[in-house]
């Protein structure tokens, strides 16, 4: 059965990037731009992982985990969350909504591509 | 036509080998003030120096001397060794850019605007959190990095790409460098603004420091050793700057009178710049040297003189900045600065020569020392304060002092096994 993520950026081109670099490695990719229906978006696209940016239209990333994880089937799903914002205080934040990852930008392919294989594979274990 | 960019070349060659100029003006046997000068294209340079340099620097002459080609390939051997978890085809780099001059140049520019974005995040990092245009200004700017780093690694694999794909990312990596020159120029033109003393008056003490820089840090009104407050009535718009300036001009007061500027001046002549001689002639405390030391008229010290004082907290509560001297003010310093180091053992003089991190590596001579403020009833815990001075390292060649190396702060500190680290650096990855 093939592996699904859902990719939550309001950033075309990083997800055109995205995109393309787990298209590759056999993702189903599906995306989605906007933070105030992310969380039903999630829910009913049923993802293996998801990533998502901090600052969204709407509603930002870090209020869409912690509405997410509040669903009791969500607790578990991988959840990658990408900020232009690193600070500790940030990573706490994000830790206390129940991030799975945390990782901020300028990233390389190759810290996506880890991450999302580490945690596919976490998740997996469980 | 004579090319007039050799010591461009040269200062960036040195730079991505991690020297300073002092230690390649050495081996060449040259002065650093002289490099400096080749350096930014004021001298010209050939025959036996060059080829020297170019030794030393571990690189061709024809390198430093040619035009755009080996500029562009320089750019792209940079771009590969920053490169982490992707290793670049190092021996057809020549081919490449002969091959494709126009993708290689774009590979390169797209490097030279990561790293000129580093160099911004490093300049703002303190003030981000403190200010939400500017937060909103860089995400979008990271934002955009991001996506140019990614599509330029793509890009930049090996192998075939699919012919709709590869016309698809040129046209993203277009887009975002358009929309990545936008964005810096607005946020350029917004520090530029910024930039301006008087306008960096958010918070008390930056108005204090506003107040104090519009003046040269030098006030001849209390050289006389008398303090009045009408200096206060003007130019500062809250009470508690008010309060503040009022603090530090009386204790410029007091240290003008234990220490008045033409013995000073008569003294600093005579041994050079030494706190501690000067504390032992004017049998004051190394404190009020240090203090004293950073409000003197332009050309008394042969150095321009930072300064940084902080409470026992560690909170930074006077600021002054010398070219190349940041400290962040809002409590994410490197706790490895002499002035915090100087809180574990209060009273000890420590002297230290400071080698600041990432891509400007400053260098420092810092003088410190925690002093304990005046007590009015007994049993009270002392409670200390801490001064430092900085200064740039002098010709003399004195290496005297503790080595020591800071970073700006951890988030944009390239420093990997620190014992001081708090969280981790955003610089850690290649392009």
């Amino acid at each position: 059965m093939s592996r699904k993520v859902l990719l939550i950026e309001d950033e075309p081109n990083i997800t055109e990037a995205i995109r393309f670099l787990l298209t590759r490695e056999g993702w189903v990719v599906e995306t989605h731009a906007e933070g105030g229906n992310a969380v039903e978006t999630i829910l009913a696209a049923r993802p293996d992982l998801v990533i998502l940016d901090v600052m969204l239209p709407g509603k930002s990333g870090m209020d869409v985990l912690r509405e997410l994880r509040e669903h009791a089937d969500m607790k578990a799903l991988p959840v990658l969350m990408l900020t232009a914002r690193g600070q500790s205080r940030d990573r706490e934040m994000a830790e206390k909504a129940g991030v799975s990852r945390f990782m901020t930008k300028p990233f390389s392919n190759v810290e996506v591509l880890t991450a999302v294989r580490d945690l596919y594979a976490q998740a997996s274990r469980s | 036509m004579r090319d007039t960019l050799t010591g461009s070349r040269i200062r960036e060659r040195r730079q991505i080998s991690g020297l300073k100029q002092a230690q390649l003006a050495r081996q060449v046997g040259i002065s650093a003030s002289y490099l400096n000068l080749i350096e930014h294209n004021r001298r010209r340079i050939g025959g036996k120096l060059l080829i020297d340099i170019a030794a030393a620097l571990s690189v061709e002459p024809s390198v430093l001397t040619q035009g755009v080609e080996a500029t562009l390939i320089a750019a792209l051997r940079e771009a590969a060794a920053d490169a982490v978890g992707q290793s670049a085809e190092i021996d057809s780099l020549d081919e490449f850019a002969g091959r494709f001059p126009g993708w290689a140049g774009v590979l390169a520019q797209m490097h030279r605007r990561v790293v000129s974005l580093e160099r911004t995040v490093e300049t703002l990092s303190d003030r981000l959190t403190h200010d939400p245009h500017l937060a909103g200004s860089m995400h979008e700017v990271l934002s955009t990095a991001a996506a140019i780093r990614s599509t330029a690694a793509i890009l930049a694999e090996p192998g075939e790409l699919d012919a709709e794909w590869r016309d698809r990312f040129h046209r993203n990596l277009h887009q975002d460098a358009e929309r990545l020159a936008e964005s810096s120029k607005a946020l350029v033109a917004y520090l530029d603004q910024s930039e301006n003393p008087g306008d960096r008056r958010g918070l008390p003490m930056e108005e204090v420091e506003a107040f104090l820089d519009q003046r040269g840090f030098h006030l001849p009104e209390l050289e006389g050793g008398e303090y009045g407050d009408d200096l206060v009535q003007h130019g500062l718009r809250s009470a508690a700057a008010r309060s503040l300036v009022r603090q530090v001009l009386k204790q410029y007061a007091q240290d003008a009178r234990v220490m008045p500027l033409a013995r000073l001046r008569e003294a600093l002549q005579a041994d050079g710049l030494d706190p501690l001689k000067l504390s032992a002639r004017f049998s004051v405390d190394l404190s009020t040297v240090l203090r004293r030391l950073a409000f003197l008229p332009e050309g008394v010290l042969p150095r321009p003189a930072g300064l940084a004082v902080c409470d026992s907290s560690g909170s930074i509560i006077l600021l002054k900045h010398v070219p190349g001297f940041a400290m962040p003010r809002h409590g994410d310093a490197c706790p490895l600065w002499p002035v915090f180091s100087a809180l574990n053992r209060p009273l000890v003089p420590v002297h230290s020569r400071v080698t600041l991190l990432g891509r400007s590596a400053a260098e420092f001579e810092c003088f410190a020392i925690a002093w304990p403020q005046p007590v009015s009833e007994f049993g009270y815990e002392p409670v200390y304060r801490s001064v430092m001075l900085v200064v740039p390292p002098g010709d003399d060649k004195t290496r005297s002092g503790a080595e020591v190396q800071v970073g700006a702060s951890c988030r944009i500190c390239p420093k990997t096994d620190c014992a001081a680290r708090r969280e981790p650096s955003i610089l850690s990855e290649g392009f």
